[in-house]
This record gives structure tokens, C-alpha cells and sequence, in this order.
């Protein structure tokens, strides 16, 4: 069998980046997975800019963005193999892939970085009555047609949902042609970023109806029109506000799931809230060796902080098989194992309006200088702070003048606000009123 | 004395801008948290302008479209004139990040650059 010190299921922004820098970190055989025909992931259709401000200091566009990442693979000599499958990744790390050259074959992994990424939530998990006509896509699916493919899917759109892909989608259909009659979002507020809002609904006039919801699609061979009526605090459509709008095209943009089949497959614990691992400090999920980043671990608004994100667990991977050899090594020395002091571990909280923490558990011993903390709100707080409190003693209260569901937030703790615990303890996280 | 409130487009964090003015003439902008804030409030105020971007098709490449951009960014009043002005344009595979595939787009005196690589095939 094949044997490679890293494997990385995916090569799309996090999966460069963690590979990137696990090679700069001294590991030496690694090897990305992709199932595309290239590398890039889901930057190679978001041809809009706004990407890199943080990681490069200038605004690229997502293809110009992957492509600074590939370029640096490149030079390190990173392998990787595209058009490839990953089937199932067994508990002591044993990656089944396939593809159309090599058909199926297995190799062993001394870590496995997982970074499949994300997908979309379909109309199937919407439950909107109708028959089922060609028309509908989710807004991703959209974008690749007019991006990659050079296709227009439709002439008179409608879209449901304000993601992030909705609205760039509005602004693109829109220079493409297309008449983009309105966005409609079933919460009070927009889950995309409030400049999206601005430069690609607000300057084309495009309406953005929040609470609404689409209640009928009409068509049977062909979408042909939508009803949208308003919806109550309950998310309920409220009867005698429906409205009629005539469309050729339906455009989704309900939310992002992390893609987890393989993760779940293997054992690795999932959390409910975000679909996607529990990880700890290093990202490393509760199978030892299996880290996650990117937007398999829990979904971003940045690819900045993906990559970011991602770098810190390919340098986490990079050191584990390090230590794994060398702990191998000692043990056959000593015969005895030479593994590292059990710590008081602290378990993260998310409470109060905070709905779910990156990471879920550090270990001090083995935290940075510092560790951020990554998580989302519940619901739109103007004026409040978040509060973090160790075993119920605070040690950290900011200021936000606004937080919305739609905007990942952080804080970074110091590794010496969480020095010399000497039991388990709890540190929570909570949004707290003015 | 005029005021406008603006959403800063400059970087995702959204910073809400208050902009006064006096005879098109701008006098203060708050709400900003960078450089970036503040020259935005002005520009936008008198003359907006966005960076356009938008794909053309590719011959004899492994992708049948390529992205591209404009260089830096123009009025927003030539957005739809510059898309248009690119209808019928395509690029000659190989293409790389930064060729020029049209000059001086809809008169705007910017060039539209490919944004990705595209090999030959």
C-alpha cells in the first residue's frame, strides 16, 4: 500500500492552505485528494472580488486567490491527484480512493487533513409545494453554469434566501441579462454580509423582501411563476399577502452544509449545530491524527480565515506525525510509551445567544500564545458584549455594537488566562446586554 | 449641508458611514474604522465606482470561459457599457492571470484583465 505522511481530502482553499503550510512545518510526503479536474475548490466560480484582504492586503477575485495558493503548492512540490473519489477513510487511517486511471486503491495516512468543504441546502429541505419543474437551482449550482460553464439558466428569476451566493448571484444573473425580480429572505434579517446587500442588490435596485418566504411554485415541465407572501414571527406565511410573480428560474440560497459523509463514516464525532467535527485546540477531531478546517469544520464568510484556519491544521498534522514517529521510535527504545501528560482539559460553552464554539475543548498544555475562538450568534444584537467566563469567573468582556447570525465573531484567549488548572474546567461563551 | 448614510464596501466588516456635504463638496465622513472607510465615503458620494467582474469565452483552452476584471475600478454608470462591450469578446487559450483580453473598455480608459489561468488544450 501507498504511504503518505499527510493525506488531504480536498483542494480547494483549505486544503492548499493546510498543505502549504504542513510542508513548511517539515512534513514531508503529502498528498491532496480532489474530485474536481482542478484545484481551487469553490473559488474557481466566485469570480467576484473581495477576497484576500486579510491573508494578501489587496482585493482579488476567487480564482486570482486560488491561484496564489496553487502556485505556492506548486513550488513546494505538494502531490495531488485530481478527478479522485475518497470512499471511506478507516479508523487507523487507511484513505480508499478511486478514479478513472488509477480505478480503486487504498493508501495508509500517517494524518489525514479533512477539508472536503461544504454544499448547499436543496429545495427538499424546504418542503415549498409544487411540482418538481426544471428552473429550480440552488444559487451555487447557478454560478457555476454562468462562470464555468457559459450558461445562462434563466431570463426572469427569482431568488429565496440572502446568502452570501444569493446575492452575488442577483448582481450576476443581472449583468448576464437576466431580470432579477427579487430576493426574498424568510428571517428579519440577511445572512449575507451587508456590503453584498449594498453592491449587488441596492445598486441595481433589486428588492430584498425579508420575511417572506416562497409558498407555491407554478410550472409543471418549466418553471412559471412563484407566489411569495410575508411570514409571521413564527416563520408561518401569513394569509392575504400573498403576491404572484411571473419567473422562468428559481434561485436557492438556503444555507451551507458541511459536507460530512466521510467524517461521520470514520466515527468522528459531529456537532449538531454545525454539522460539521468537535474539534479541539490543534483541530483535531476525536479520532487522533484527523484534523478538520475549512468549511467542513464549520461553514465561513471568509476564505481569509479558511485559510488561516486551515494552515494552523495542516502545522498541527505536520507536528503529530513528527511526534508519532518519534514516539514510535522511543517506544521501541524503551518499550515504553512515551506519549504526553494527561492535562486538565477546558470544555468550551457556548451560551446565551452563542450557538456553537471552533474549537470545542483545549487542552492549555498544548494551546498556542493564543487561541482564537470562533462562533456565531443566534440573532441580530446591537449594543451588547460577549462575555467568557472561566468556572464562572469572567476573563473577557467586548463591546460589539452589532452581531448578526450571518457574520462569524471571535475572540482570542491567552494561554495564560487558562494556566495552572489542575481539573477539568468550563469556559463560556455568552452574548450579554448592555 | 447634506448628510448620506452609506455602508462601507471596502472589506466585509460592513462599517455603517455618515458622510456630510456642502455643495458636493465633502466635508466629513464618520463610521469609518480605516483609510479605506473614508475614501470610499468620498468617492462614493461624487463619482461611485466598482470593480466589474465578469467572464468571456476561451477558444482551444481546457475551460470553455475565463474570468476576468476590470484593472481597477470605473464609473458605475459604465458597468452595463463595459459588460457590453465584452458580449462578443474571447480569449485565445493559453490565457494567463493578468493578460489584457480588451483594452480601454467602453471608453473608460481601463483594460479588462483575465483573472485565471487557463491552459491550452
Amino acid at each position: 500500500m501507498e504511504q503518505y505522511e499527510i493525506v488531504i481530502i480536498g483542494g480547494g482553499p483549505a486544503g492548499l492552505s493546510a498543505a502549504v503550510s504542513a510542508r513548511k512545518a517539515g512534513a514531508q510526503r503529502i498528498l491532496i485528494l480532489e474530485r474536481d479536474k482542478e484545484l481551487g475548490g469553490i473559488l474557481n466560480q466566485c469570480i467576484h472580488n473581495g477576497f484576500g484582504l486579510h491573508t494578501f492586503k489587496e482585493e482579488l477575485t476567487g480564482p486570482e486567490y486560488a491561484a496564489r495558493f496553487i502556485e505556492q503548492a506548486c513550488e513546494l512540490q505538494i502531490e495531488y491527484r485530481l478527478n479522485t473519489m475518497v470512499m471511506d477513510i478507516s479508523l487507523d487511517k487507511t484513505v480508499t480512493a478511486m478514479s478513472r486511471e488509477l480505478g480503486m486503491y487504498q493508501i495508509q495516512a500517517g494524518a489525514v487533513i479533512l477539508a472536503m468543504g461544504c454544499r448547499e441546502r436543496s429545495r427538499g429541505a424546504l418542503n415549498i409545494p409544487g411540482y418538481r419543474p426544471a428552473g429550480i437551482y440552488s444559487a451555487g449550482t447557478a454560478q457555476r453554469l454562468v462562470n464555468m460553464e457559459g450558461f445562462l439558466p434563466g431570463r426572469k428569476v427569482v431568488i429565496l434566501g440572502s446568502g452570501d451566493i444569493g446575492l452575488i448571484m442577483a448582481r450576476r444573473m443581472t449583468l448576464e441579462g437576466a431580470q432579477v425580480q427579487v430576493v426574498a429572505e424568510l428571517m428579519p434579517y440577511s445572512g449575507g454580509l451587508k456590503r453584498n446587500i449594498v453592491q449587488c442588490l441596492d445598486d441595481y435596485g433589486i428588492p430584498l423582501k425579508l420575511s417572506h418566504t416562497v409558498t407555491d411554485i407554478k410550472g409543471r415541465e418549466r418553471v412559471e411563476g412563484i407566489t411569495l407572501a410575508a411570514v409571521d414571527g413564527k416563520g408561518k406565511p401569513v394569509p392575504g399577502t400573498e403576491e404572484e410573480y411571473e419567473c422562468d428560474t428559481l434561485l436557492l440560497s438556503v444555507g451551507l452544509i458541511p459536507e460530512n459523509e466521510l467524517s461521520g463514516q470514520m466515527g468522528v464525532t459531529l456537532n449538531p449545530v454545525t454539522s460539521g467535527p468537535v474539534v479541539n485546540e490543534s483541530l483535531e477531531t476525536d479520532i487522533e491524527g484527523v484534523f478538520a478546517c475549512g468549511n467542513v469544520l464549520h461553514v465561513h464568510d471568509l476564505v481569509d480565515f479558511v485559510s488561516e484556519e486551515a494552515a494552523m491544521a495542516g502545522e498541527n498534522a505536520a507536528h503529530y506525525v513528527d511526534n508519532s514517529q518519534r514516539t514510535a521510535e522511543a517506544y521501541e527504545k524503551t518499550d515504553s510509551a512515551a506519549g504526553q501528560e494527561a492535562s486538565a482539559a477546558v470544555a468550551l460553552k457556548p451560551e446565551n445567544g452563542v450557538r456553537y464554539t471552533v474549537p470545542s475543548l483545549i487542552h492549555p498544555d498544548r494551546m498556542r500564545k493564543e487561541q482564537i475562538i470562533r462562533f456565531r450568534v443566534g440573532s441580530v444584537y446591537k449594543n451588547c458584549y460577549i462575555g467568557v467566563y472561566l468556572n464562572g469567573e469572567r476573563i473577557l468582556h467586548r463591546k460589539r455594537p452589532v452581531m448578526a447570525p450571518g457574520e462569524m465573531e471571535e475572540v482570542k484567549i491567552k494561554k495564560s488566562q487558562l494556566a495552572g488548572l489542575s481539573r477539568p474546567a468550563e469556559l463560556s461563551i455568552q452574548v450579554e446586554e448592555a | 449641508m447634506e448628510r448620506r448614510e452609506l455602508i462601507c464596501i471596502g472589506c466585509p466588516m460592513g462599517c455603517p458611514l455618515s458622510v456630510e456635504t456642502e455643495e458636493g463638496k465633502v466635508i466629513s465622513v464618520t463610521g469609518n474604522t480605516c483609510p479605506r472607510g473614508d475614501s470610499y465615503a468620498r468617492k462614493e458620494v461624487t463619482n461611485p465606482t466598482r470593480i466589474v467582474t465578469t467572464t468571456v469565452r476561451v477558444t482551444g483552452g481546457v475551460q470553455e470561459m475565463v474570468s476576468v476584471k476590470t484593472k481597477t475600478d470605473i464609473p458605475k454608470g459604465k458597468i452595463f457599457d463595459c459588460v457590453k462591450a465584452l458580449k462578443n469578446a474571447q480569449a485565445e487559450a493559453p490565457v494567463r492571470i493578468g493578460d489584457v483580453i480588451l483594452q480601454n473598455a467602453a471608453g473608460t480608459g481601463v483594460d479588462i484583465v483575465a483573472t485565471k489561468n487557463v491552459d491550452a488544450l
